[in-house]
């Protein structure tokens, strides 16, 4: 003990270790990568000085929050937008009970929702958007009684319903088998919700903005995933006809681009059935979905070629039947092996739905355009928040994909 | 009971077949369907400027809109009972043929392929537009002749593009042209000097005008290569309707000669008896449409007359009327005998 304070304690040299140590030894190790390094930081300096220089004093941002409503939920009658928080309340009401019952991963998100919730909650102010003739401006209005703005107090009853079925969940276990029926009727509820019926019934022609999307991206991610079970098994299957079928239905989808599968779908369907006129919104679900389901199938067949024999084997020789052995032996490990691809589509399909807009639906691109008509020459501010709102939704699904995965330990076994 | 199936199945594919030959559409006039249904539905462009596009408030406005409303009015007697449907300008077409929409106003140029070939009627136009150029102001150039040499920025898919091709070669100069994918980028690229002029409708080039970074240092050329009468469309073979939406389109017209505004109308008494067939006091120009007989005061009850249309959605882009003035003051808005 005694000999250790005898030991002088020395610093290392500074230009050894630390930050100045580690710029030495991976910046500025030799003489070209000093260089490089000094190439590359008056690039960024150049680049950054650009779009700092146009974000604070170019860019006039008051095109976003005058049309944040319109962003939102586009046309959708004004008097009718009660619809959409009923629908936020059912989700809300599910996704508290999930997070209740099952914890981990649901437990986080619904967290990072609920907070989302919260921040919009007390943000003490309100957009006043001005318009006189052909100028139009915004003014914020500071008001500390926050909650006489409508959106406001929807918005607080969206987090106490997610606090109370949370602790219902928490308490009540037994639900569970009621949840999961409740998400998957939940679609057609909303669906119904949103349309209504009789003298104020909204047609899906006013259906918009990032509502739009996430309907259409939300069916398509959900029927598209059964579907290219369905038909990935079908491939495999060893009726020639059954396989055949299926083999010409991917292929043929696949080697189709999803622009022309959505005009097909909007020109010729009503060219070829004269009698109805189907609606636009649906067709275009229809579109999307059976072009996600093929891609989601050679996906998925990659997941089951990669189960070797002996799990059917194994499966029929404790007396499962083909359907049991699928279900319970072989597809959880075949999905699992696969699910970073079937996300990867998710989020092809969710930026997918913005080509609806070249259609003619108004969708969050769709919308962008129109507020564009408007707001001559905000091009630029518009594009660039609706990119961020693309990448704020493909990010989370990014990251909620690896929880899964970490959770499920794949790649660790 | 497998055989008994099996004939079901082909009797009804064969019936799915012939269906569309079957199909009858010669006895409904689109004027029944529409009262039938209670609401007009009308085929607009979501993204031009003073034309049609979203309000703040999800309201759908412009000048294309407002004729829909107007129509909406005529029939129905209440303009907010019609849904607007954004159409691009590759589906317009097929739309109004397959019935997907009542009537098409959606900036479409009154062309004899379109009239002929496309199953398309087309109404009075109710905007003469032109395709001119627009170039900075320090160029010195006066006229067409004097472009030899120069980049003219134009939109893709376009007649426009066209029509620029045709014009400098019967002029025998040389152009190089830059064919722009989205409006956006044409205008934001011309602005950069990219470009040394644009070439578009003259009513875009005006609005656009104003949101390049410095609008005094361009002009636009008193030259107009191109006639562009947009007109309201209606499906081909269906004469009721056609008239319908047509003598809306009058009445804007004929209501501006005679002043009559959207404060006026609604408590209007006139002693000059065309005003009284008008607005239905007398006569029965109403029923000879199939319409009821206070149509032209709800239409102008709704919108207004043809200026107040004009003044509301084109002229804050600073567009002047132009030739879209009445035929009284020398434009071309001739409305036909209310007789």
């Amino acid at each position: 003990m005694e000999e250790q304070a005898d030991i002088q304690q020395i610093k290392p040299p500074t230009n050894a270790k630390g930050p100045v140590g580690w710029l030495r030894e991976n910046l500025f190790n030799t003489w070209y990568n000093a260089l490089l390094t000094c190439v590359a930081l008056l690039f960024l300096y150049f680049t950054f000085k650009g779009i700092l220089t146009w974000a604070f004093t170019e860019a006039e941002w008051n095109v976003i929050p005058a049309n944040l409503q319109l962003f939102a939920i586009g046309p959708y009658p004004r008097d009718q937008v009660f619809r959409i928080w009923i629908c936020l309340y059912i989700l809300t009401g599910l996704l508290g009970l999930s997070a209740g019952i099952w914890r981990g991963i649901v437990q986080r998100w619904t967290i990072v929702v609920g907070s989302i919730f919260l921040v919009f909650l007390v943000i003490p102010f309100e957009i006043v958007p001005r318009q006189d003739s052909n100028y139009v401006s915004i003014e914020f209005r500071f008001n500390l009684i926050w909650l006489i703005f409508e959106s406001r107090r929807w918005l607080l009853g969206n987090i106490a319903i997610l606090i109370v079925t949370f602790f219902l969940g928490n308490r009540i276990s037994r639900l569970r088998p009621w949840i999961l029926g409740g998400w998957i009727l939940s679609f057609p509820i909303i669906m119904f919700v949103l349309h209504g019926f009789g003298e104020n019934a909204v047609h899906t022609s006013l259906w918009g903005g990032l509502m739009l999307t996430l309907i259409l991206a939300v069916v398509g991610i959900a029927v598209s995933f059964p579907l290219g079970v369905f038909l990935a098994l079908c491939r495999q299957s060893k009726l020639p006809a059954i396989k055949w079928v299926s083999i010409f239905y991917i292929e043929t989808v696949r080697g189709v681009p999803l622009i022309t599968i959505l005009f097909m779908g909007n020109t010729l369907i009503t060219i070829f059935i004269p009698y109805f006129t189907i609606d636009q919104v649906l067709k275009m679900m229809v579109a999307i979905t059976l072009f996600s389901a093929a891609y989601m199938a050679e996906n998925v067949r990659g997941g089951l070629q990669s189960i070797p024999r002996g799990q059917h084997e194994a499966a029929q020789a404790v007396g499962l039947n083909y359907v049991q052995s699928m279900l319970f032996v072989v597809l959880p490990q075949a999905l699992r092996a696969v699910i970073p691809a079937i996300v990867g589509q998710f989020i092809a399909l969710f930026k997918d739905t913005s080509l609806v807009s070249i259609i003619g639906l108004i969708d969050l691109l769709g919308v962008a355009k129109s507020i564009l008509a408007e707001w001559l020459g905000r091009h630029v501010e518009v594009y660039l928040f609706i990119a961020l709102i693309y990448f704020i939704f493909c990010f989370a699904m990014s990251k909620v994909s690896q929880e899964i995965e970490a959770e499920l330990g794949v790649g660790k076994r | 009971m497998r055989k008994l199936g099996f004939r079901l199945l082909v009797l009804v594919l064969a019936f799915l077949m012939v269906s569309p030959l079957l199909a009858d559409n010669h006895g409904d006039s689109i004027l029944d369907k529409v009262k039938k249904r209670g609401r007009l539905i009308c085929g607009v462009n979501k993204e031009l400027p003073g034309f049609g596009y979203l309000g703040q408030d999800g309201e759908w406005k412009g000048f294309d809109v407002d004729f829909g409303r107007a129509i909406a009015a005529a029939v129905l007697g209440d303009s907010s009972k019609v849904e607007f449907r954004s159409l691009k300008a590759a589906d317009r077409f097929p739309a109004l043929q397959t019935g997907e929409i009542d009537v098409l106003i959606r900036n479409t140029t009154w062309t004899l392929t379109r009239d002929t070939a496309n199953g398309a009627d087309f109404c009075p136009p109710n905007f003469y537009d032109g395709q001119g150029f627009m170039l900075r102001k320090g160029l010195e150039i006066t006229s067409l002749k004097d472009l030899d040499g120069a980049t003219i920025g134009v939109t893709a898919g376009s007649t426009t593009e066209l029509n620029l091709a045709d014009k400098m070669r019967t002029l025998g100069i040389k152009v190089e042209s830059i064919v722009f994918e989205e409006t956006e980028t044409l205008y934001q690229s011309y602005d950069q000097g990219r470009c040394d002029a644009v070439t578009s409708d003259k009513s875009q080039l005006i609005a656009r005008k104003q949101s390049l970074k410095n609008p005094d240092e361009h002009i636009i050329l008193d030259v107009t290569i191109s006639k562009e009468p947009l007109a309201p469309v209606t499906v081909h073979g269906d004469n009721k309707w056609n008239d319908v939406v047509s003598w809306v389109v009058y009445a804007t017209f004929f209501a501006e000669e005679h002043g009559i505004t959207k404060a006026k109308v609604k408590n209007l008494k006139s002693d000059n008896p065309e005003i009284q067939r008008f607005l239905g006091e007398t006569g029965n120009i109403g029923e000879q449409l199939g319409l009821p007989a206070d149509w032209a005061r709800n239409a102008i009850g709704a919108v207004g007359h043809y200026g107040e249309i004009f003044e509301r959605n084109l002229t804050p882009l600073g567009l002047p009327r132009g030739v879209n003035k009445p035929w009284t003051e020398g434009g071309l808005l001739y409305a036909m005998p209310f007789r």
